[in-house]
């Protein structure tokens, strides 16, 4: 039953519900395969194998009583540790949530269950989604399945390697600067950052509120698309929650799939023209901008004059909310709590618990965020970023007048080798410098396998005006179409 | 010139509630010297009439219907909880007991 771990979601559905397979059967491929090849891989956290046989023999008595199913009905997919599970240990990758479980369940989380999905699992995350490589994780980083030397992408690179190792034909990732996008192109799958307000963060540990996007990790673009259905739509208990229908991705993708792009106009932004980038990554993408004309696609080139300043104002933005919403982790409600000897303050016990519970890139970044934060530097730094906010978001609208969809690489850079960015934080940053203009925008991005540099995945970007995420899954599936899916080589033996 | 001194760096530790070592102080000082330097560049940016955006949705005042639904019982909210007691959560002294 091994061949059941190598089909997409789709065909898994489909297999499920003509009775060729039982849910419960599906899972335990996954399970044994998790089993066998996640000691190599390091995706998982948590694997929840009683939860996920439960949940898949609800899926087939539903089955046998005659009820309707929903399109992802008894799939397995893996969900990024910064969900809550209810009574399932969540930790954001952090020591100091280590052994939390947490009394209430994420709305995507509870979406899932409701689509009768099939939760295998929490996976591994660089610690708060701060981080590029999973590196940061408090548990030891994930090892991209292209070369088990290499890094997944982060933050959600466990989610990502998952889905690359076959131990999932479904994830579920977060996107603040990329951490869904970045991983994705690393490993040769498909990862979609949603618009945010598209996918609720009610029970997504927040980083940076005005950022954090909850998004769909898959190995074909019709897999991410039937996710992001059944994970997307307004949420009451999230404010910026957007009161509207979800766009119509699944649609969308069938169409792509059809390889016809007649009349799409893609925008190849200026400013993003061989910044920075492996040579062997600008050729993937410039290879995949003459598959997507060939289907019938115009290429303008498009000047957005302020994305130079989208990757400094981030890292002012995202750290100063960082520093607020870390704030509540100070050892009284949950979690860990170090040094309380009857003698020692609660700032004391605060201060030790926060030393000893937070890796080094969250400290780096709460104190950064404090420090933009503070008055006498407020206006220089947060306020200013602000502002530059508001010129990218005008470069994005300007750019949607004359174009559909940009597109560019996702990231500079294929996989690097474990080590070679963790000295120089500013480096790691770097990563993320063509995903993070869309975080900041608000609108939707994804990140589709575009080809191969150096023998690793090169991930294809594009991007949609907010509430327009049909745009991108439609290109997307056309350019899947054109140059294929991409297969890491076996983890066996 | 450096962005930031070793001795900020620990008054922005002591604002964060973090003991930091003092190694760590050394390493934090250098790297955040180098990414303050790197985001100091939106400075380049003219955006003196530009309003600042906190958030790509336009939404305000959004309130729930007022009814009354379940919440997490007593239990559930003390259950992660590192100490309780009497039904509440334990903390360590707040206001110093000599003074």
């Amino acid at each position: 039953m091994s061949d059941l771990t190598r089909m997409t979601a789709a065909e898994l559905a489909g297999t499920i519900a003509k009775g060729d397979a039982s849910a419960e059967e599906v899972t335990r491929a996954h399970l044994d395969r998790i089993a066998a090849v996640d000691g190599k891989v390091h995706a998982f956290l948590h694997v929840d194998a009683d939860g996920a046989i439960n949940a898949a023999r609800k899926v087939d008595a539903k089955r046998a009583a005659g009820d309707e199913l929903g399109p992802l009905a008894g799939v397995p997919v893996a969900v990024k540790d910064v969900l809550t599970t209810r009574g399932v240990p969540t930790t954001a990758g952090s020591k100091i949530l280590e052994g939390w479980r947490p009394p209430y369940d994420s709305t995507v989380v509870e979406r899932l269950r409701d689509a009768g999905t099939v939760i295998l699992g929490k996976t591994n995350m660089d610690e708060f989604a701060m981080g590029s490589s999973t590196e940061y994780s408090a548990y030891g980083p994930t090892n991209n399945p292209w070369d088990l030397g290499r890094i997944p992408g982060g933050s959600g690179g466990g989610s990502a390697a998952a889905i690359a190792a076959y131990e999932a034909p479904l994830a579920i990732g977060t996107d603040t600067g990329g951490s869904i996008r970045q991983p994705g192109a690393v490993t040769g799958t498909v990862g979609s950052k949603p618009t945010y307000g598209g996918t609720s963060r009610y029970g997504l540990i927040a980083f940076s509120s005005s950022l954090d996007t909850p998004g769909p990790c898959a190995r074909t673009v019709l897999d991410a698309a039937l996710l992001h259905e059944v994970m997307a739509g307004h949420d009451w208990r999230d404010s910026t929650s957007i009161p509207q229908a979800v766009p119509p991705v699944v649609e969308a993708a069938r169409l792509g799939m059809t390889g016809d792009l007649t009349g799409v106009k893609l925008g190849v932004v200026t400013e993003f023209n061989g910044e920075g980038a492996e040579p062997g990554v600008l050729a993937a993408f410039h290879d995949a901008l003459a598959a997507l004309t060939k289907l019938g696609a115009e290429v303008v080139e498009v000047s957005a004059p302020h994305f130079q300043y989208a990757l400094p104002a981030y890292y002012l933005i995202a750290p100063s909310e960082c520093s607020s919403n870390l704030a509540r982790f100070d050892g009284v409600r949950f979690g860990l709590r170090v040094g309380d000897d009857g003698n020692r303050s609660l700032e004391e016990v605060m201060s030790l618990t926060r030393e000893a519970g937070f890796g080094p890139e969250v400290k780096r970044r709460i104190m950064l965020g404090t420090y933009a934060l503070s008055s006498g530097y407020y206006d220089a730094y947060y306020g200013q970023a602000q502002k530059v906010r508001t010129l990218i978001t005008q470069d994005f609208n300007a750019a949607f007048e004359q174009v559909d969809v940009l597109v560019s690489p996702t990231t500079p850079f294929v996989a690097f080798p474990f080590g070679s960015r963790t000295s120089d934080p500013y480096q790691m940053y770097l990563a993320d410098l063509f995903t993070i203009p869309t975080n900041l925008y608000g609108g939707p991005g994804i990140s589709v396998p575009c080809g191969l540099s150096e023998g690793l995945p090169v991930g294809f970007q594009i991007m949609a005006p907010t509430m327009a995420d049909d745009r991108m899954y439609r290109v997307a599936a056309a350019l899947e179409s054109a140059v294929g899916t991409l297969t890491p080589p076996s983890l066996e033996g | 010139m450096a962005a930031i001194s070793r001795d900020e760096v620990a008054h922005l530790a002591r604002l964060s509630r973090l003991a930091v070592t003092e190694q760590e102080l050394d390493t934090f000082a250098g790297q955040l010297d180098v990414i303050l330097q790197a985001v100091a560049r939106v400075g380049e940016v003219a955006a003196a009439d530009i309003p600042p955006t906190s958030h790509s949705v336009p939404l305000t005042n959004v309130l729930r219907e007022d009814v009354v639904i379940n919440c997490l019982t007593r239990e559930e909210a003390l259950a992660g909880a590192p100490d309780v007691e009497d039904d509440r959560f334990r903390v360590p002294r707040i206001l110093d007991e000599e003074a």
